[in-house]
C-alpha cells in the first residue's frame, strides 16, 4: 500500500505579526499559530493521491506541544495518521540541524510503514528558505523535486513518479524515481472545506508524540541550537524607498496621470503584442 | 449515517461551555460547535465576569483561568458635558478571596473554559456554522451544518448561538427582535502601561476598577458607557438601544469616538493605543423578551434567550448560570429517557426560579420605561451636575441663596410634580 508523509510546520500567522522594533525579530507570540499555508497544500495533494491509488497518509512535525493544534488541522483536511517530535533538545534548530532530526523520525515511521512519497510545503512563511525539504531528501538519499505544481503519474510497481515542476516561464516535465520528495507551490490544488466527519475525527485524534530518546541512533550533537551551523548575525527591515511621485486630485484623475505615466515607459511593454 | 451525540451544544460562549463542561463531567457525549476560528475570537462582552456563577461551574477557578484584574472599585459616572457627579464603592474585601468579579478579555478566557470542558470530553469543533435545527415529528433531532457531510444527531440540541439567535427563530421561538429589543455596543481595547493604569485609576498592583459610564457618554440617548482596566490594557466601550441610536440619527463608532474625546474620560485614556476594535448586539428586551426556551429535543440558553440584565450589566454569568441549568436538565431528562417538551420545560421553571429568572422579572419594565421617557438621561443627569456645581461653587453667595436657585431653576411647581413623578416612577420599575 502507498504511503505518503507529509512534513508540516506550525507557524505565527505572518499576515498579522508584529515586529519588535528594536531587534527587528518578529514578536511570535503578537500572531496566532497557523498550519503553515503550503503544508496544507502538501496534505491535501497527499490526500488526493490517495484518493487515486489507496493507501495511507501521514504528516510529521517538529515542534513545541502547541504544535498539535497543526497535526489536527491536517486531519481535517484528511490525513490517517498525525506523529510529532517535541524534546527541548531540539530547540534554535535551523534548517540543517531540522532535516536531521526529521529525517530520524521519517526513519522511525518507515520502520513500521514503508514510505514511498514524502511531500512538503515549498517553503515556511516564517522562514522563507525552503530547504528541509530537499535536507532530508538528500539524507535519505532520495531525489528532491521542488517547485512541483501537479502530480502526474504515481506508479508504486513500478516504482517511478511523473511530475511537472514550475519554472518562471513555464513548467517541465520529470519522470523521478520513487521514493522521492517533493516540495509543492500553492497552485497545485485547493484545500477544500472539510468534511463533518474529518473534523470529528480531528476532534478526537490523538498524534503520536515522540521525545529525542524515542529516536533511536541519534546523533545529539547535530540537534538543535547546537547542531545548527546558522548564524544570524544581524537583521534590519530593508529601507524605505525614497522619493518618488505623488499624484495629486481625485481618483479618476489619479489613474488618468498613472496611465500616462506608465505609457511612457516603453520598456514595461517589450515583448507584449 | 450522521453521527450521533447525547447533546449537541451550538455556540461556544459562556453559556454553551458551561453547559458542554458539565454535560461532558457527567459523562455523556457531547458536541460544541463554534464558528469562529475559536471559542471567544467573535464572542463580545466589556468584560466583567462574575466569581459566584463561574465557581459553580469551575470551583477555583481564578487560580489558574486567564483573568485581568479582580475589581476591588466600581464607579458610576453621570455625566454632562463638561463635568460629571460621580458614586463610587471600593472595598478591599474584593481584593482577596473569594473576591467578586473580575475583568476579562474574551478572547483568552472563552478559549481557555472551553479548553477545560475538552478536558472533560467535549468535542469541539471550530470553524462551523450551524445553518438549521432538523427537526422530524415535531421534535429537534439534530443540527445541519455548512459542512460536507454536515448533518448531526443528537437526543438534545442546545442553542447557545448568542443574541438573534437565527436558530430559536427558525423554529418559531421568538419573531426578529424589535430595534428597542436590541443595543448595540462599540468598544475598543486601548493598550497602556501597567504603572500608569494603576497611577490612573488610584489602585493598588494587580487591583482593576470599573466605571460605568452614563449620560452625556451616549449624548443623552437611552445606553451606557464603560471604562475597564484590564492587566496591561484599557476596554472603554459604548452601547445604546438600536432604537435610539435610530432615532437620533447616531452612528455607534460617532458615540464612541465622542466618549474617548470626553472631558471626563480623556485623562484616564490619554497615550493609550488602540489594539482592537470590537461591535456587538446585547439582547436588552429583558423579561418580556424572553422567547419560548424549551421545546421537543431544544433548549435555549444565554444571550439566545435574551438573558442580560441591562441595569446590572450582567449577562455573562446568567449565561453560565442557565448553561448549567439546561445542562442539569439534560441529564434527568436523560435518565427518563424522555426529550420531550414537556420533560426538558424543567429548565424553563428552574431557570425562572433561579436568581436568572428573579432579577429578570425584577427589572422587566425598567429598559422600556427608560426608553419610552428619555427625560432621565437626556434631563435631570444635567440638571443634577448643575446643581452640584452651584452648591459647591464658593462665589460669596449663602448656601440659603444657592439652595433657592436651585429649587428656582428645576422649574416651574408643574415641573417639579413631573420630576417627583418620574422619581417614584423609576423607584416602581427598580423595587
Amino acid at each position: 500500500m502507498l504511503h505518503i508523509v507529509a512534513c508540516i510546520k506550525q507557524v505565527p500567522d505572518t499576515k498579522i505579526i508584529k515586529m519588535n522594533p528594536k531587534t527587528n525579530t518578529m514578536d511570535r507570540a503578537s500572531a496566532p499559530a497557523i498550519l503553515n499555508p503550503y503544508d496544507s497544500h502538501a496534505v491535501e495533494e497527499a490526500v488526493r493521491l490517495r484518493s487515486r491509488y489507496g493507501g495511507t497518509v501521514s504528516v510529521l512535525t517538529m515542534g513545541p506541544p502547541p504544535a498539535v493544534k497543526a497535526i489536527k488541522k491536517c486531519i481535517e483536511i484528511g490525513a490517517d495518521e498525525g506523529y510529532m517530535i517535541t524534546d527541548r533538545a531540539f530547540a534554535g534548530a535551523d534548517t540543517l540541524a531540522t532535516s536531521y532530526a526529521l529525517t530520524k523520525a521519517l526513519q522511525k515511521i518507515a520502520e513500521t510503514r514503508p514510505i514511498d512519497l514524502i511531500i512538503c510545503g515549498k517553503m515556511t512563511i516564517d522562514g522563507d528558505t525552503g530547504q528541509v525539504g530537499p535536507g532530508i531528501a538528500r539524507r535519505l538519499d532520495m531525489p528532491p523535486l521542488t517547485s512541483v505544481n501537479k502530480v502526474v503519474e504515481l506508479n508504486r510497481e513500478e516504482g517511478y513518479a511523473i511530475v511537472h515542476r514550475k519554472l518562471e516561464d513555464g513548467y517541465e516535465v520529470i519522470r523521478s524515481t520513487l521514493p522521492c520528495l517533493l516540495s509543492v507551490e500553492k497552485e497545485i490544488n485547493d484545500v477544500p472545506y472539510s468534511t463533518m466527519t474529518n473534523m470529528l475525527r480531528a476532534a478526537r485524534y490523538q498524534p503520536h508524540i515522540w521525545s529525542v530518546n524515542d529516536l533511536p541512533d541519534i546523533d545529539k550533537t547535530q540537534l538543535g541550537l547546537k547542531g545548527s551551523p546558522t548564524i544570524v548575525s544581524s537583521v534590519w527591515a530593508p529601507e524605505k524607498p525614497k522619493g518618488g511621485t505623488q499624484l495629486e486630485g481625485n481618483p479618476q484623475e489619479q489613474v488618468r496621470q498613472l496611465i500616462d505615466i506608465l505609457l511612457e515607459r516603453k520598456e514595461l511593454f517589450q515583448g507584449v503584442t | 449515517m450522521p453521527e450521533k451525540f447525547d447533546a449537541i451544544v451550538v455556540g461556544a460562549g459562556p453559556a454553551g461551555i458551561a453547559c458542554a463542561y458539565e454535560l461532558a463531567k457527567a459523562g455523556v457525549s457531547v458536541l460544541l460547535l463554534e464558528r469562529g476560528e475559536y471559542p471567544g475570537s467573535k464572542n463580545v462582552m466589556g468584560g466583567v465576569l462574575y466569581r459566584k456563577m463561574m465557581e459553580e461551574v469551575i470551583p477555583d477557578f481564578h487560580k489558574e483561568a486567564p483573568l485581568e484584574r479582580p475589581i476591588v472599585e466600581q464607579r458610576f459616572m453621570m455625566m454632562d458635558k463638561s463635568s460629571a457627579v460621580t458614586f463610587s464603592y471600593k472595598g478591599l474585601e474584593w481584593a482577596q478571596e473569594p473576591f467578586n468579579n473580575f475583568t476579562v478579555l474574551r478572547a483568552k478566557f472563552d478559549q481557555w473554559f472551553a479548553g477545560k470542558a475538552v478536558e472533560k470530553g467535549a468535542l469541539l469543533v471550530n470553524e462551523t456554522v450551524v445553518l438549521e435545527c432538523i427537526v422530524e415529528n415535531g421534535k429537534v433531532v439534530g443540527v445541519r451544518t455548512d459542512r460536507p457531510d454536515g448533518e448531526l444527531r443528537a437526543d438534545v440540541v442546545v442553542l447557545a448561538d448568542g443574541v438573534n439567535s437565527l436558530l430559536a427563530k427558525s423554529l418559531g421561538f421568538h419573531k426578529e427582535f424589535r430595534p428597542d429589543e436590541v443595543a448595540l455596543a462599540t468598544m475598543e481595547i486601548l493598550k497602556l502601561d501597567k504603572k500608569l493604569i494603576e497611577d490612573r485609576f488610584n489602585l493598588e498592583e494587580g487591583q482593576g476598577c470599573t466605571i460605568e459610564l452614563f449620560g452625556d457618554a451616549t449624548k443623552g440617548i437611552l445606553g451606557t458607557g464603560f471604562l475597564y482596566t484590564n492587566k496591561d490594557t484599557l476596554s472603554i466601550g459604548v452601547g445604546s438601544l438600536l432604537s435610539g441610536l435610530i432615532k437620533h440619527k447616531i452612528k455607534p463608532y460617532e458615540l464612541m469616538e465622542y466618549v474617548k474625546k470626553h472631558p471626563m474620560i480623556r485623562p484616564y485614556i490619554q497615550g493609550a493605543e488602540p489594539q482592537e476594535y470590537l461591535a456587538h448586539l446585547i439582547p436588552e428586551g429583558g423579561y418580556r423578551s424572553i422567547p419560548k426556551v424549551a421545546g421537543a429535543g431544544v433548549l435555549v440558553v444565554g444571550d439566545a434567550a435574551q438573558l442580560v440584565n441591562a441595569i446590572h450589566r450582567e449577562g455573562s454569568n446568567m449565561a453560565m448560570t442557565s448553561g448549567r441549568i439546561a445542562a442539569e436538565t439534560i441529564l434527568a431528562a436523560k435518565e427518563r429517557e424522555d426529550f420531550s417538551e414537556e420533560s426538558l420545560d424543567l429548565y424553563r421553571q428552574r431557570l425562572m426560579s433561579s436568581f436568572v429568572g428573579q432579577d429578570m422579572k425584577k427589572y422587566k419594565d425598567s429598559t422600556h420605561h427608560f426608553d419610552k421617557f428619555p427625560q432621565y438621561f437626556e434631563q435631570y443627569i444635567p440638571m443634577m451636575n448643575k446643581a452640584m456645581s452651584q452648591m459647591l461653587t464658593v462665589d460669596g453667595s449663602s448656601k440659603w441663596e444657592k439652595q433657592k436657585k436651585i429649587w428656582r431653576d428645576i422649574g416651574t411647581a408643574k415641573q417639579k410634580f413631573k420630576i417627583a413623578r418620574d422619581i417614584y416612577r423609576a423607584w416602581k420599575v427598580m423595587k
